[in-house]
């Protein structure tokens, strides 16, 4: 460094977010001790003990810390920031591997009821907003985190914004998981589906959502590139739209604010249409614009091939964010809610079909020229098999949201079936094959321990998803034909629990499935494990993208 | 300039882009939920609703907590098997006071909308303690610690003016009485059980658990299964006058 006079001083950040969290904990230590519930004092309990961790940990990187800060430059070349990338790449295996587990014990549950043991604690009605979380927030939200911090560096060519902003986002949000899931097994929950948290760790998120955007969108504006790259439209819209689902959905009145029990401001039909103005654009923003990103970015450079179409990418971008906030009312189809807003939504949702598969077809002839690495590159066969799995339940999810279709299918299981044919074919998918990539990429490693793996969990956890999915399928369409059966006089044929009992034999089959996807991904935290530990360095720093004219 | 040429101003700054894509956002929602606060047509006028009694939302709370809507719809729909099956297709009006919804999205186990006044409460203390016990088929979790845990009388008050803030229309006599009347609704041998009565019609007093004491959770919990779809006399609804 050329100036060693320099002083060492706190930055605002530094000394602005210690002074932070000493009062934070403070306050937590109050709520603790003034408490209503148990489950309250609980997680103000371990809020003053992750406050004074942070204090702690803030304090002793200053001591440890050079006077001056990283650069955002050094000989010319961005500094990347990997820290937040690798702890996030990190938790999300970590959560994947919990999220798929307590995944397998629910489907066991639903075949073999014992196994909920009588407890509270892990009856069905606590764990299953555990896995749904678990694997839609906590592991694909740390997907998102760590890719969109990646792709926004790279394609921006400047390094992260912030200091300690991007570690405040990983470890707050992480930090917001695990008050979330500790809370559903205390039995804190909203009941409302997807917006399971209470009112205090909906603040927290909110604050951590708001850093987030921040960083995000600082690092966009100091990038060296003229055009913001295509990867970053979709993180973006996914960053902003999640924010404003969250704050529309969640309003609520805390009877106390020392307990954890809210109630929504909204009541009976309206709270169910911004319920699901929120449920299934969770789904259109978190799981598939977040995912379109990793697309965007993990295919062309897997194959390394341009993106099929530029133009198509802006008429993919715009139409989908358009269409995907209306579709909404598809999930409560010959409910009470108004026919006026039934039918809008299944009209937005059969059009929705047409961006989706524009968006299909540009990553998939991405490949152009490039199909035979499909042979040879396990990672790029899970990459493009995800975008196949993406056209499939995007097809299908407009097939169901047809009024007629939806009579039968609504309530039974083929719906469970259609969400884990996007969730495990493509945000799965995508998901591993992104974290495939990025491993290597952030700790500097030449390539992935062993491509043999991952063929070894390419094909144990598609054959997972088959049985999974098609187990779902037939159970569904059964129960739904069985439930509107009629005999020749005109009785109904089936009594309730028979078609319960139907179910058994598919719910094996479907826990068989699960239990596969689970071993597929123990492979691959075992094969990125020992990426990391024994991988060869990679010496030569990638050459950066050209820009997208 | 081509379309093409001036779609740059959205990928050269990054305000521009993220102002165009909170526009693009906005419309479907504010398109399809504003006009449901304000639309007439949206909730049917119906004799009968009310909020709940102090001890069916100590229930509908441990509905709530168990996460019951995973497995149990609360939405009876306008089609022949399922009206011959539940009852009476599920007004609008029915859980106008419902925060949040219950509506549900999956039926692992039958919906529950009109489960009100089916079965005995003898027939639900025990399908709750071990559902196998009565169906043998059955997938649903045994609630047994239900009857071991009470229910707090003098919390529910506060729940009740937190509801009224949002929108429940809970009187100040009903807050007032809280505490008592959710005692009173348990024990059909307590003096105040008429003055509770009044002030909620149609509901039902009676030993749910059939234990004496403090109510407990399953009290609470069956109370409200006990009372859910029976608020509205179809005998006398009459759609027709709900058409505009």
């Amino acid at each position: 460094m050329s100036q060693p006079s320099i002083s060492k001083s706190m930055t605002i950040g530094e000394s602005g977010l210690a002074v932070v969290f000493a009062v934070t904990a403070f306050l937590c230590v109050v709520a603790s001790a003034k408490a209503l519930d148990a489950p309250f004092a609980f997680h103000a309990a371990l809020s003053a003990a992750a406050s004074l961790a942070a204090l702690f940990v803030i304090v002793n990187r200053y001591l440890d810390r050079p006077a001056a800060l990283p650069p955002a430059e050094i000989n010319g070349r961005p500094n990347y920031n990997m820290g937040p990338i690798k702890f996030s790449a990190f938790m999300a295996m970590f959560w994947g591997i919990a999220g798929f587990l307590v995944g397998l014990i629910i489907a066991s549950q639903l075949a073999w009821p014992a196994l909920n043991f009588d407890l509270p604690w892990i009856s069905f009605g606590r764990l299953r907003p555990l896995h749904t979380s678990a694997v839609i927030f906590a592991f694909g939200g740390n997907v998102l985190i760590a890719t969109s911090f990646y792709v926004v560096q790279k394609s921006c060519r400047a390094r992260l914004a912030g200091d300690l902003a991007p570690w405040f986002v990983v470890l707050g949000y992480n930090f917001f998981i695990l008050i979330a899931g500790t809370g559903y097994l205390l039995g804190v929950t909203q009941s409302k589906e997807y917006a399971e948290p209470e009112w205090y760790a909906d603040l927290w998120l909110t604050i951590v959502w708001v850093v987030y955007l921040l960083v995000f969108l600082v690092t966009i504006i100091k990038r060296k590139e003229p055009h913001i790259f295509v990867a970053n439209w979709f993180y973006l819209a996914f960053i902003v739209t999640i924010a404003v689902l969250h704050l529309g959905n969640n309003p609520a009145l805390p009877v106390s604010v020392f307990g954890s029990k809210s109630y929504v401001a909204w009541g009976g039909i309206q709270d169910a249409m911004f319920q699901w103005w929120y449920g299934h654009n969770a789904v259109g923003f978190f799981l598939t614009a977040g995912f379109l990103a990793i697309m965007y970015y993990f295919i062309p450079k897997r194959a390394e091939r341009p993106i099929y179409s530029y133009r198509l990418s802006i008429i993919h971008f715009w139409a989908l964010i358009f269409l995907y906030i209306w579709a909404g009312p598809h999930h409560l189809h010959y409910t009470a809610l108004p026919d006026w807003t039934q039918t809008l939504g299944m009209t937005f949702s059969i059009m929705l079909w047409m961006p989706s598969w524009g968006g299909m077809i540009n990553g998939l002839m991405t490949l152009s020229g490039a199909w035979d690495k499909l042979r040879t590159d396990p990672v790029l066969r899970m990459l493009v098999v995800s975008v196949a799995f993406y056209g499939m339940s995007t097809f299908e999810g407009p097939m169901m949201s047809i009024k007629v279709v939806n009579s039968l299918s609504h309530y039974t299981d083929w719906t469970i079936g259609h969400v884990h044919s996007g969730a495990l074919g493509w945000v799965g998918f995508v998901s591993f094959g992104a974290l495939y990539c990025l491993v290597p990429w952030a700790w500097n490693r030449k390539g992935l321990y062993s491509l043999k793996l991952v063929n070894w969990h390419f094909w144990i956890a598609t054959l997972g998803i088959v049985l999974y999915i098609s187990a779902m399928w037939v159970s569904g369409i059964l129960q739904g034909l069985m439930w509107r059966a009629y005999t020749s006089l005109g009785f109904l044929e089936y009594s309730f629990i028979e078609t319960v009992e139907a179910m058994h034999p598919f719910y094996i089959i479907r826990a068989a499935g699960g239990g596969l996807f689970l071993i597929g991904s123990l492979i691959m935290a075992y094969n990125l494990w020992m990426t990391v530990r024994v991988g060869e360095q990679e010496v030569q720093m990638p050459v950066a993208l050209q820009p997208a004219e | 300039m081509s379309f093409w040429t001036r779609h740059q101003v959205f990928e050269k700054n990054s305000i521009i882009l993220i102002v165009g894509i909170l526009l693009v956002i906005a419309i479907g929602g504010l398109v399809e939920i504003t006009p449901l606060f304000y639309l007439k047509s949206t909730i049917e006028k119906v004799d009968g609703v009310r909020p709940y009694t102090p001890l069916e939302l100590a229930g509908r709370n441990v509905y709530v907590r168990e996460g019951c809507y995973l497995c149990h719809s609360q939405m009876v729909r306008p089609l022949r098997d399922e009206v011959e099956r539940y009852g009476h297709f599920s007004l609008a009006a029915e859980s106008m006071f419902d925060h949040p919804f219950q509506w549900g999205s999956k039926r692992t186990g039958p919906d529950l909308a009109r489960v009100g006044a089916k079965y005995s409460d003898d027939w639900h203390v025990t399908h709750l303690t071990n559902p196998r016990a009565i169906v043998p088929q059955s997938v649903m979790p045994g609630y047994p610690f239900l009857s071991r845990s009470e229910v707090d009388p003098d919390a529910i008050a506060d729940h009740m003016r937190t509801l009224r803030t949002v929108g429940v229309p809970y009187t100040d006599d009903q807050i007032a009485s809280a505490a008592a009347d959710l005692k009173a609704q348990a024990d059909p041998d307590n003096a105040g059980g008429d003055a509770f009565t009044k002030r909620y019609a149609k509901a039902v007093v009676r030993n749910f658990d059939g234990k004496a004491g403090t109510p407990t959770e399953m009290d609470a919990l069956v109370a409200y299964l006990q009372m859910l779809g029976t608020l509205v006399d179809f005998k006398i609804y009459n759609e027709k006058a709900n058409l505009r």
